[in-house]
């Protein structure tokens, strides 16, 4: 990609956060912020998980006051809160998790709250004409009369951004937009980020992955611990100096020194012959990929990385073994027993720890602490007679994870749901981990999560299954993630199609036979 | 690798703040619990004031054993909200259970059925019709995937048409001393049925506290995708829900007959106590989403009720503006309630 294009000099910005600070509690989230976006330039907005990252965008995005400091649109203050549609005139933020109302069409959701037409009665005719002259003007290829409900994530974010230009809006707040997509939707992302802002539209993007930030951002905009610590044109910075700025001095060492210990360090480990887990024939369908017979054995202590395009079925696998999915036809043998199918108490019970794809779904229980979720799966061990179980009980059974993972928080009774999404996932692996699984099962266990806290899971994951002898298998499309696997396993539409035994892995050979090519490296 | 061990080794030192918080915030959640006490309060001043009656120990005997029943009904209810459902059929299986039981032991003079079991029988009769609505509700929710709603919605009218149908719409009287023992007893100056009931809260509030399975119904209700990933065994944990939660409501509908003498044809159904029954909950701090509340609040709520009540009577207000007024001070103390509350009842 070629270097992004100056397009405005030092223009008043269209919006600009002055001096921002806010205060949750005795945590400074943002300690005295200032951003500026102009037109025409696309801003990235990095930094760990509890940098700030989410406390500036809903600010930004009027869903939140700070308590000092002000947001100016184009050097005017900004409207009061509670004036909604003002703030969306002004800015528009499309979420990881999609906003658009399934149940209605695509021109509905695109008018949403505004609807064309005359003293409250809709006229469908003219609101479905506009929202295919939008649609054209922006080269968007959605059809207006389909149901949101049956558009793929990439569609539906069009449709969140294509509502957000019919409101007007020339200031677009992407948080980890490429979060769910895959690889071509992602390059047809950046087409239209690329085809917004030379259009004048202002992007915001937040992301974890530097290198989209390097490929799409002018300028970048690191936050750690609520302050600014670099604010920089792209193209002057190396991934190196971003990522130390992220973390900052004292944990800088983790970031460069520790990397997940890469293949050459797991060779010297003893991967026993012993078959674990034997899968056979398995069919099971899904939605968002079926297994169509596939077949994979795990050995004892082995760590076998599965990956494979959207739709090849990666999840459904790790869903599968784990109970979590049902499956038609096909064994799944653990320890030379079958598992039933669908039953996660029952694969629990057999000794295979869950770490689920979607955390907020199936991860924790918001409400709930910290110990009592990492906890979960061992309640009825760490009872007492009667099924007695003291709260303080389950916090010491969860304090090794807790400082083996480093998790954050305010106590270890802090519900979850307050937490950030890196320590959320902490839990999350917490819980797997506890139940001293003979197999852990992890689904992109990294994703979503700030560089740091990637490396240290992947590294306690590693060093769990060290430790324990257990196995591991790691389904994942984050090609970063499985370099701590002895062996990747690609599957190509619900099939094993290759894999990979001779780690480190090459991303490339790796994206070739993830599309059903096979490449030099690849053993059959 | 270093660094992870250097943190392992560093938590020993962190344990005792860690619990020492864990207690603070454990008192944060006990004072939200007690959120009515002060509301409770005013109502026992407002009563003193109004009636001189009020205060005595006959009076407030009186009013524990009114809400006794209610009180175990709630505890019931609270249950089923908090694991994610709801139970509309409750009020339904305190007349029916009750009306089986007396049926069962007086005889057809009395539009008994004839068999005039013995009262000790009638009862575990009672509680069976209690685990058998229980049983049926939850496995047409949980295992059937019929929406809770208005699967328990329907059986409630079933229930109380079955309740009128058996006795032609009767009311059971001249029941046997040992079926109205529970509900009209006294031990010293206080109810009998007070007692059990304050037991059953007290039982089921540190069951739901400081047991396995209690946590597991708070996990359930806050998201059961996650407690059923975590191994949790979901489906049996709420059905077993639906089944203690109809066990209580038979047990409060045994309270009610004791203390009138009587099955009135429209015990439970016909007096639509389940207005009452939820809104206690629900003023109480147990949220309709599930997941939050506990049995301090639950108890407050029926306390909270039951005071009002008495206070109307006492204070002598119109017979036929008592419902309209009742209903008004539970919408108040709804809100005042959301606003105590906080955020707890916001979501």
């Amino acid at each position: 990609m070629s270097a992004p294009i100056q397009v405005t000099g030092q223009d008043t910005p269209i919006i600009e956060a002055i001096g921002v600070s806010k205060r949750f509690g005795s945590t400074d989230a943002l300690r005295r912020v200032d951003a500026a976006l102009q037109s025409g330039r696309c801003l990235g907005l990095v930094g760990r998980n509890g940098a700030g990252k989410s406390t500036l965008v809903s600010i930004l995005s009027g869903l939140q006051s700070p308590d000092a400091g002000e947001i100016r649109f184009a050097g005017d203050p900004a409207p009061p809160l509670d004036d909604v549609r003002a703030w969306r005139r002004r800015i528009a933020t499309v979420f990881q998790h999609s906003m658009v109302v399934p149940q209605l069409t695509v021109a509905e959701n695109i008018f949403l709250g505004d609807l064309p037409g005359d003293r409250g009665i809709v006229n469908w005719r003219t609101t479905r004409a506009r929202a295919r002259k939008l649609m054209r003007e922006w080269d968007f290829d959605v059809d207006p009369a389909v149901e949101c409900g049956m558009l793929t994530v990439e569609q539906r974010q069009i449709v969140e951004i294509a509502g957000a230009l019919a409101r007007g809006t020339r200031v677009l707040l992407l948080d980890e937009p490429t979060a769910a997509l895959e690889r071509d939707g992602v390059r047809r992302l950046f087409e239209r980020v690329h085809a917004l802002v030379a259009a004048g539209v202002a992007v915001l993007y937040i992301s974890h992955h530097l290198e989209e930030v390097f490929e799409i951002c002018h300028d970048v905009l690191v936050l750690r611990d609520g302050e600014v610590v670099m604010n920089a044109p792209a193209a002057t910075l190396t991934e190196d100096e971003l990522v130390s700025s992220m973390v900052g001095d004292i944990d800088a060492p983790l970031s460069h020194a520790g990397k997940p210990e890469r293949g050459g360090s797991t060779r010297s480990r003893k991967t026993s012959t012993e078959a674990r887990l034997v899968l056979t024939d398995v069919v099971a369908e899904s939605p968002r990929g079926s297994l169509l017979g596939t077949s994979l054995v795990v050995h004892a202590g082995e760590r076998v990385g599965v990956t494979g395009l959207l739709g090849a079925g990666v999840a459904t696998l790790g869903r599968v073994i784990a109970g979590a999915h049902d499956y038609q036809s096909g064994t799944v043998l653990f320890e030379g027993r079958p598992l039933p199918p669908g039953r996660p108490d029952a694969a629990l019970a057999a000794g295979i720890g869950y770490i689920p794809e979607d955390r907020w779904l199936e991860g924790f229980v918001g409400e709930l602490g910290c110990a009592e979720n990492m906890t979960m799966s061992i309640a009825s061990r760490l009872a007492g007679p009667l099924g007695v179980l003291m709260p303080s009980a389950r916090i010491r059974a969860a304090q090794p994870f807790a400082g083996r993972l480093s998790l954050v928080s305010r106590g270890l009774n802090q519900p979850v749901a307050e937490l950030s999404g890196g320590n959320q996932q902490k839990v999350t692996v917490a819980r797997a981990m506890a139940s001293r699984p003979k197999l852990i099962v992890a689904i992109t266990p990294t994703r979503g999560i700030d560089v740091a806290s990637k490396e240290l899971l992947l590294a306690a994951l590693a060093e769990l299954s060290a430790t324990t002898g257990a196995s591991l298998l790691l389904a994942s499309d984050e090609f970063d993630d499985l370099q701590i696997c002895d062996r990747v396993v690609i599957l190509v539409r619900g099939q094993v199609f290759t894999e990979f035994t001779e780690p480190p892995f090459d991303d490339e050979e790796l994206i070739s036979a993830t599309e059903g090519l096979m490449a030099a490296g690849g053993h059959r | 690798m270093t660094e992870v061990r250097e943190q392992a080794v560093a938590t020993p030192g962190l344990g005792s703040l860690f619990e020492k918080r864990s207690r603070r915030l454990a008192a944060a959640a006990f004072v939200r619990g007690a959120a009515l006490v002060p509301v409770i309060g005013v109502l026992l001043i407002v009563g003193s004031v109004i009636s001189p009656v009020f205060l005595t120990t006959s009076n407030l005997a009186q009013v524990g054993q009114e809400i006794s029943a209610l009180g175990v009904v709630v505890v019931g209810e609270a249950l089923i909200i908090i694991i994610g459902g709801m139970d509309l059929s409750l009020e339904s299986t305190f007349g029916l259970s009750a009306m089986v039981g007396a049926w069962l032991i007086i005889p057809t003079a009395n539009y008994g059925q004839g068999v005039v079991w013995s009262p000790y029988l009638g009862i575990v009769a009672l509680l069976a019709v209690g685990v058998a609505v229980g049983f049926v509700n939850g496995l047409a929710i949980v295992k059937g995937r019929l929406n809770g709603f208005i699967w328990t919605l329907g059986m409630t009218v079933v229930l109380g048409g079955i309740q009128d149908g058996m006795v032609n719409g009767q009311s059971l009287y001249n029941l046997p001393t040992a079926f109205n023992w529970l509900g009209s007893a006294y031990a010293g100056p206080i109810p009998v049925s007070l007692i059990v009931t304050t037991l059953i809260f007290v039982g089921v509030g540190l069951f739901l506290r400081y047991h396995a399975v209690g946590r597991e119904i708070y996990a359930i209700g806050g998201n059961r995708a996650a407690a059923r990933a975590a191994g949790m065994r979901v489906d049996r944990i709420r059905i077993g829900v639906y089944v203690a939660g109809s066990v209580l409501a038979a047990i409060g509908g045994l309270m009610e007959a004791g203390r009138v003498q009587a099955v009135a044809a429209g015990q439970g159904y016909g007096e639509g106590i389940i207005f009452n029954v939820f809104a206690a909950a629900v003023i109480g701090g147990v949220s309709l989403k599930g997941g939050r509340g506990g049995m301090l609040g639950a108890a407050s709520g029926v306390v909270l009720l039951g005071l009002v009540q008495n206070i109307l009577d006492l204070g002598g207000v119109n017979n036929y503006w008592i419902l309209a007024i009742t209903g008004g001070v539970i919408l108040v103390a709804l809100m005042m309630a959301r606003v105590i509350g906080g955020e707890v009842t916001a979501e």
